[in-house]
């Protein structure tokens, strides 16, 4: 689907330069100039050198204690050191840097059309208009977001008919997006799960240590991503979930893994759901890509509903980032199953508790529009076909992609695994040094950890990669 | 690894089937999980919401409302909207928020022509509102100034207290409003600024004071800034009202400049909640005044550094909607006529409760509703006369005796003032006596 570049000059003037993967001409803001030394003097590994400047010496910590000034001119926060840059919007600026014709952003995690270019999806910018013609009010939501919504969001993730919603054993709050979401579920488990560790894959999304850090929560890892098959390691994973303490509470993907883009089969879900039955642990289901993954919601629900049907209790964060390209509205919303009606309430009103220091409510206009999506038949059918166009255009550069490496490749190496992955990401089995000759040479722009984001690749530049990507595997060690 | 005591069975039994009813379990993972208090604030528009009264009334919460008491949507946020729909970009914010509306932002609050702005050296991350800019900060303090304690007026909006604790924060009050006169009790503040340890870091509200509607005049900041010095403490400004106190923007943000002019490093947590009608979007700023550009730039990793596992970025609508109207001569000038009719709207109805309650027949002082400025007017009504109020008549208020002015109009002002007349009868009664 060809996506409409017109974009009115306020929205333009509005929004100034924005560091996001896109490229787009912006106008350069003071802070991005005042960043760029600071940007070189973090630079991102694949960069060839660090320029000179005046901010080379800032010392790179993530956390500092100050000492108290006692003088009047002199800051409280003098000893307030740079903080790193993020690893992924690192990509996207180095990208953004490079000049060469053949650059290949894979970093970005946002969707892109065949023709490289962002994608607001046609039936939110028919929501968007409906909202604006009924010129409804922008008045507080309650703490725990629209209710609209939240029905919305339960039922679409659990099945409308799922005994537990018609039971009320659900607690749905409206969080901001899957961040707010998961850190909303872990300063739950911090107030009322002391101790308790949650136990993530090797490896996850980064942001999952931040929040559980930030949260005070304590963690732990177990295996999952095998670099021999560049598959799962599934009885490393089994083993490590057996080996935490009973009660433990285990973060999994719902669906399209973030970063490797592995998912378990249903065979290995349900031998998952035995381990956390046995052990009492409780899973927390992140959910980023429901419908996104195959192109089916109620299939990329299968994991969810699974454990929820045999009776287990369970947390389920969800984003609306991806699957209906609301990115920058942060919508998305905190599930938890529990044994009963009371508890459900309980719960909720904790939640809330949790959340009105942080932000009183959520912001209005996302929930809004999936609401408005989902509630009208029409506009949840038109959603239905944008995101299976969008799911196929992945498989379909995936299938690309494959091909591409399977003839170039006189071996016989087997690159089934990226027809195997499944989502935005996959998982090369390239490594750091693999992943930098991908940038040096090739101008492919990714992260370190061999993560490629097929939702910056086209059918046009598949060819091309493949070429890089045998290039790194095999000439460099 | 903390022992963990053993869950007793989970609800079902895998043996049972897919839609088994539920089976309560007492000794499940939610024991400890009990029903939490309604909001006091937020709470009270629940309660509202659930009566079916006719001639019901919320007064509670701070949201502005119409003379025909209904919410309003600026003239210049409805254009704006116009402006920026159909926009082809969706996508992740920076964890900073958008740079635009961030400049914008600070620009309102410190001045166009602030010295702190052409020095690039303030740190400015767009935020969740005042409550999200609140958080930031305390989450800031405890990372940055561990040691640190942070010294609250007595009486504020109940969340503050939320927000310091949950940030983990320990917390002061200093004195604040004196109930007998109804305004500010400026020796007690003084007094207790002095007190406090040396390089204190305190939260001030920069105008229309909540709850109360008491606000230090010029010369008292003047004081206050003074003696700040002196002791070198830290001042954060939450500036919830900017504009929506008196009418006037940079009236309503003078204590803030009168630090700025002093030399104090100051932050500033900026709501557009209520002078923009912004309420549901969520849209506010944090600011840190630093020494230079390398420190604003560090200071402002930082605090993405603490939003990014909170929520990541911050949502895009209400920045775009702020940034349309400040970056628009012609929507500028509109936003300024709309906000300074609510505030006069505000004024206006407080001249009316007064004069009602006179009216009914009320021989109590009730100067402090027209001395008051912003939102809130603090009645003086104490929890028992809120609840009279509450349960005879269906007036919906916080039981501090805090009421939304806001929630006034021309048509139940005098239902107002009658029902107020009758729950402090006695009391006027014991004043007569």
């Amino acid at each position: 689907m060809a996506a409409m570049m017109a974009s009115t000059a306020a929205t333009t003037a509005a929004l100034g330069c924005v560091a996001s993967g896109q490229e787009v001409g912006r106008q350069v803001c003071t802070t991005q100039k005042m960043y760029n030394g600071l940007r070189v003097a973090t630079a991102f590994p694949g960069q060839k050198k660090i320029e000179e400047s005046a901010f080379a010496s800032i010392k790179i910590r993530s956390k500092a204690t100050v000492t108290m000034a006692v003088a009047t001119d002199v800051s409280r926060f003098e000893g307030v050191s740079m903080a790193p840059a993020d690893p992924i919007l690192g990509v996207s600026e180095a990208f953004k840097r490079d000049n060469s014709d053949m650059k290949l952003n894979l970093g970005v995690g946002a969707y892109r059309t065949e023709e490289l270019q962002p994608y607001v999806l046609e039936v939110v910018k028919k929501a968007e208009k409906k909202m604006l013609e009924a010129g409804e009010n922008k008045e507080y939501l309650p703490i725990e977001g629209l209710a609209a919504f939240n029905k919305a969001t339960a039922e679409l993730l659990l099945g409308a008919d799922n005994p537990v919603i018609k039971q009320q054993r659900v607690a749905t709050v409206q969080g901001l997006s899957g961040t707010g979401s998961l850190r909303l579920g872990a300063a739950f488990i911090q107030r009322y799960f002391p101790g308790v560790k949650v136990l993530i894959s090797s490896p996850t999304w980064g942001n999952h240590k931040n929040i559980l850090n930030d949260a005070g929560v304590p963690w732990s890892e177990y295996r999952y991503f095998d670099p021999k098959t560049v598959g799962l390691d599934f009885e490393g994973m089994i083993a490590d979930i057996k080996d935490a303490p009973n009660g433990s509470i285990i973060l999994l993907h719902g669906c399209a893994h973030n970063p490797t883009g592995i998912d378990p089969t249903p065979e290995q879900w349900e031998k998952i759901a035995d381990v956390c039955e046995e052990k009492d642990h409780m899973p927390f289901f992140d959910v980023a890509y429901q419908g996104f993954a195959s192109g089916s919601l109620d299939d990329d629900a299968s994991s969810v509903r699974r454990f929820v049907a045999r009776g287990i209790e369970l947390f389920v964060a969800q984003s609306y980032s991806k699957n209906l390209g609301l990115y920058a509205e942060r919508i998305g919303a905190i599930n938890v199953v529990v044994s009963s009606p009371e508890v459900a309430t309980k719960v909720k009103s904790q939640l809330k508790r949790l959340a009105r220091p942080m932000y009183s409510n959520p912001p209005v206009h996302g929930a809004r529009i999936v609401a408005n999506v989902v509630g009208d038949p029409t506009m949840f059918d038109e959603w239905r076909a944008e995101m299976q166009a969008m799911a196929g255009r992945i498989k379909t550069v995936r299938q690309r992609l494959y091909d591409e490496l399977s003839t170039k490749d006189k071996s016989s190496k087997d690159w089934s695994f990226v027809l195997k992955q499944i989502g935005m990401f996959s998982f090369t089995g390239l490594n750091k040094a693999q992943s930098d000759n991908m940038t040096d040479k090739w101008h492919v722009y990714m992260t370190k950890d061999g993560r490629i984001s097929l939702a910056g690749l086209n059918l046009a530049k598949c060819a091309f990669l493949a070429d890089a990507i045998i290039d790194s595997f095999y000439n460099v060690q | 690894m903390a022992a963990l005591a053993r869950r007793s069975r989970r609800f079902m039994s895998s043996s049972s089937s897919s839609s088994a009813a539920a089976v309560a379990s007492s000794g499940s993972w939610w024991k400890d999980v009990q029903p939490a208090a309604r909001d006091p604030i937020l709470g009270v528009t629940e309660a509202f919401l659930a009566d079916t009264h006719p001639s019901k009334m919320n007064v509670g919460v701070g949201a502005y409302r119409t003379d025909e008491g209904k919410p309003l949507v600026l003239e210049c946020v409805r254009q704006a909207e116009r402006h920026i729909a159909g926009s082809n970009f969706m996508e992740y914010l920076p964890m900073g928020g958008s740079v635009v509306f961030n400049d914008h932002s600070m620009k309102l609050a410190y001045g166009e022509e602030a010295s702190v702005l052409a020095d690039k050296r303030v740190a400015g991350i767009q935020a969740l509102s005042g409550t999200g800019a609140c958080r930031l900060f305390a989450d800031f303090q405890r990372r940055f100034k561990p040691e640190s304690h942070i010294f609250i007026p007595v009486p504020t909006w109940a969340n503050h207290h939320n927000i310091w604790r949950d940030a983990h924060v320990p917390q002061h009050t200093f004195r604040y409003y004196d109930p007998v006169t109804k305004g500010l009790d400026f020796a007690g503040l003084m007094e207790d600024v002095k007190r406090a340890p040396e390089a204190s870091v305190f939260l001030l509200h920069a105008c229309a004071h909540n709850p109360t509607g008491v606000d230090p005049s010029p010369e008292q900041w003047k004081e206050i800034s003074a003696l700040f010095k002196e002791k070198n403490h830290f001042a954060l400004f939450d500036m919830a009202y900017q504009g929506f106190a008196s009418g006037d923007t940079n009236r309503d943000a003078q204590a803030i400049r009168i630090f700025l002019d002093d030399g104090h490093q100051v932050a500033c947590a900026q709501s557009f909640a209520k002078n923009m009608g912004l309420y549901g979007q969520r849209v506010g700023c944090l600011s840190v005044v630093c020494d230079d550009t390398q420190q604003a730039v560090a200071v402002k990793s930082q605090l993405q550094q603490i939003a990014r596992p909170m929520y990541s970025n911050p949502p895009l609508h209400g920045a775009l909607i702020v940034s349309t109207i400040l970056g628009d001569p012609d929507l500028k000038a509109l936003w300024h006529t709309e906000v300074k009719g609510m505030a006069d709207r505000i004024i206006t109805m407080r001249e009316l409760l007064k004069k009602n309650l006179v009216e009914a027949g009320s021989h109590l002082n009730w100067q402090h509703i027209t001395d008051q400025i912003g939102m809130f007017c603090f009645s003086g009504l104490n929890p028992e006369q809120v609840d009279r109020l509450t349960s005879q008549f269906h007036i919906y208020l916080t039981r501090n005796g805090r009421i939304s002015m806001a929630g006034i109009n021309s048509n139940n002002v005098e239902y107002l003032a009658n029902a107020i007349h009758e729950v402090t009868r006695e009391e006027e009664a014991e004043k007569a006596a």
